[in-house]
């Protein structure tokens, strides 16, 4: 058996051929799903995601009426059957507008905290693998960042680039940079050291594959479950700035800005508020919780 | 590799004089002071001293792994062949790390990348250093785990799936991915129980030899040594104290401090009430004696002890650092 090295070419193995082919059972995604489901909790918070990003997408063929129709005369209508979660002070019918807006929110939350996440990955790991004085750069710059208040920042941010969807975005994912940064660099800290980099060295990788294939995969964990809960994060703070009308505007029924403009209504009609801050929180949870259970269900080093 | 057969006999690996030091905090801590060896095509050549003597930093300084800053190599050169290590520029290195030297790590439970599959991760090297498809690199791997005794079964499952044994044949496998001509083992078994460590000694030695290839063992073991080496030499402060082959050093060792480690390990056969330990501990690296490292514990030292040891020949290739012997000549 010990003669029949590889270091020749390749015999023409039919065998390992046929054992080469790998079933779905075998592949990364399925036992990542199998431990995923595992966590029931987890999944119910999957299962909301998936019928709001759904409703998101057929959000023509689910509303009953046309989110921007005006009817002065059934204004801030409680529940009914007509109106599911009744109308606001224009007379717009609210479950229309929640069904619409959880576009804009979803949208807005996603793309924020992946931008903030990314950027914060990128110099994370610059200054987390590089040190010296990358890292001295980077982290006092995070500094400065962190010690602006948030919503000042943002306010700031929205001055420059407007009060768009996109300007949103941007103001919402700069002031997660700094946070995500911090955190990868501790995590990459922790790993740096490990005997396993070093044997990478052994063999000759080169700085950049140790830092993408080996040590990036074992930050994975804290990353997901920051970004997953950046999400719900990121709603609340585009419906804070909506508020001081920096962020979305009306007529888009953002849920925050919707919100906002029932706060005035708050003693008539509470209604206006609590259908969609119930979203808001609802959509949270959900991210919170699908964090949790990835972070479990992602990580080998706790796999039974 | 049929290549390698030729050259039974001939010289791999020539280190002369290597110095490293540590910088830190204005400290300067010399781990390895002046050590020269030469080792063969199909020798094994075992690396013994305590926790501290240097032996990790220079098997880490012939990969050239060692981090700079702090590590600093002083001086000394280390030939592959006829190639000069020290001297290869940095981009030249990938053909000689990995591929004709390499390394398997004293702790199989952190040397391995506990986040990605095993087959990966021993197919990486093959990627790296060979030209060839990912499929090729991944049919090759999975031969080299069968040489190592693991099922290719095994293949795409993760560290923590295996076992210590397992895990430290995985890290074997990696490193000898690419049928390296030097095979450095740092402390190989020492995290294994003894019926592993027996097991992957002799499959370690099992493939040197098939390849003729060379092998330095780092231990602190003298059975280890005796089981499966050629040649050894004894680290001390950084230092090699005497080198020699087995036979020369375990029957006849010539440095006191070979001697003491021979009489600290209990014999089967006597009936011993206490061992013979030797006394004090190591001198400080920071803070090196000028003379004779061994002196302050040292039975026999003398005030030459105090003067700088020159490196004593016996012929034979049995070299010991002892100010004893000068007189004698």
């Amino acid at each position: 058996m010990l003669n029949t090295v590889a270091y020749e070419k390749k015999p023409q193995g039919s065998a390992s051929d046929t054992s080469y082919k790998r079933s779905w059972k075998e592949s990364n995604f399925y036992g990542i799903m199998k431990r995923f489901t595992k966590n029931k909790v987890s999944v119910v918070g999957l299962i909301i995601i998936i019928l709001l990003v759904l409703t998101a997408i057929f959000a023509d063929y689910i509303a009953p009426y046309n989110y921007r129709k005006v009817d002065p005369v059934h204004k801030n209508m409680l529940p009914s059957a007509e109106h599911w979660f009744g109308t606001d002070a224009q007379g717009r019918d609210i479950f229309s507008r929640i069904v619409y807006g959880a576009r804009y929110s979803l949208a807005i939350g996603v793309i924020a905290s992946l931008v903030g996440t990314l950027l914060g990955v990128l110099f994370g790991a610059l200054a987390g693998f590089f040190g010296g004085w990358v890292e001295t750069v980077i982290l006092r710059i995070c500094d400065i960042i962190q010690s602006i208040p948030n919503i000042l920042l943002c306010i700031c941010v929205s001055q420059v680039f407007g009060s768009g969807f996109f300007a949103t975005a941007m103001a919402l994912s700069v002031y997660s940079i700094p946070g995500t940064t911090r955190l990868l660099r501790a995590t990459m800290m922790s790993v740096r050291d490990q005997e396993f980099v070093e044997a990478a060295k052994a063999i000759d990788c080169s700085p950049l594959r140790i830092m993408f294939k080996h040590i990036l995969p074992n930050c994975m964990a804290p990353l997901i479950v920051s970004f997953s809960m950046a999400i719900g994060m990121k709603i609340m703070s585009s419906a804070g700035l909506s508020f001081l009308g920096l962020g979305i505007q009306e007529p888009i029924p953002e849920w925050g800005a919707m919100i906002s403009a029932g706060r005035r209504f708050l003693r008539v009609a509470p209604h206006l508020v609590i259908f969609p801050g119930l979203f808001v929180a609802l959509v949270m949870l959900s991210f919170n919780l699908v964090g949790d259970g990835l972070r479990d269900a992602l990580d080998p080093k706790l796999r039974k | 590799m049929e290549s390698n057969a030729k050259k039974e006999g001939k010289r791999l690996l020539s280190v002369q004089n290597l110095s490293v030091q540590f910088e830190a905090n204005n400290e300067v801590v010399k781990a390895v002071n002046g050590v020269s060896f030469d080792l063969n095509y199909g020798e094994a050549l075992g690396l013994v001293g305590e926790t501290g003597a240097g032996k990790t930093t220079i098997a880490k300084s012939i990969l050239r792994i060692l981090p700079d800053p702090p590590a600093k190599v002083t001086g000394g050169e280390i030939y592959l062949d006829d190639q000069n290590l020290m001297s290869v520029p940095a981009e030249k290195m990938p053909e000689i790390r990995g591929k004709r030297i390499s390394m398997v790590f004293q702790d199989p439970m952190t040397a391995l990348n506990p986040v990605k599959r095993v087959g990966w991760q021993i197919a990486e090297g093959i990627r790296l250093h060979e030209k060839c498809s990912k499929a090729e690199a991944d049919m090759r791997a999975k031969e080299i785990l069968k040489l190592v005794g693991i099922s290719e079964d095994r293949f795409r499952e993760y560290p923590h799936q295996f076992s210590g044994g397992m895990k430290q044949r995985v890290v074997i496998a990696i490193a000898l991915a690419c049928n390296p001509d030097l095979l450095i083992a740092d402390e190989p078994t020492s995290a294994l129980d003894v019926t592993i460590q027996a097991q992957v000694l002799e499959m370690m030695g099992q493939l040197q030899k098939e390849k003729n290839s060379a092998l330095i063992l780092i231990t602190h073991d003298f059975g280890v040594v005796a089981k499966s080496c050629d040649k050894v030499g004894v680290v001390y402060a950084g230092e090699i104290i005497e080198f020699g082959t087995i036979r020369q050093v375990f029957e006849e060792p010539r440095h006191a401090y070979t001697r003491g480690l021979f009489e600290a390990i209990p014999s089967m056969s006597l009936d011993v009430d206490r061992l013979s330990p030797i006394h004090g501990l190591p001198p400080d690296p920071t803070n090196l004696p000028v003379g004779c490292k061994f002196a302050p514990r040292c039975k026999y030292c003398t005030e030459k002890c105090m003067q700088p040891v020159p490196d004593k020949d016996f012929g034979d290739g049995h070299r010991c650092k002892c100010c004893m012997y000068d007189q004698e000549a």
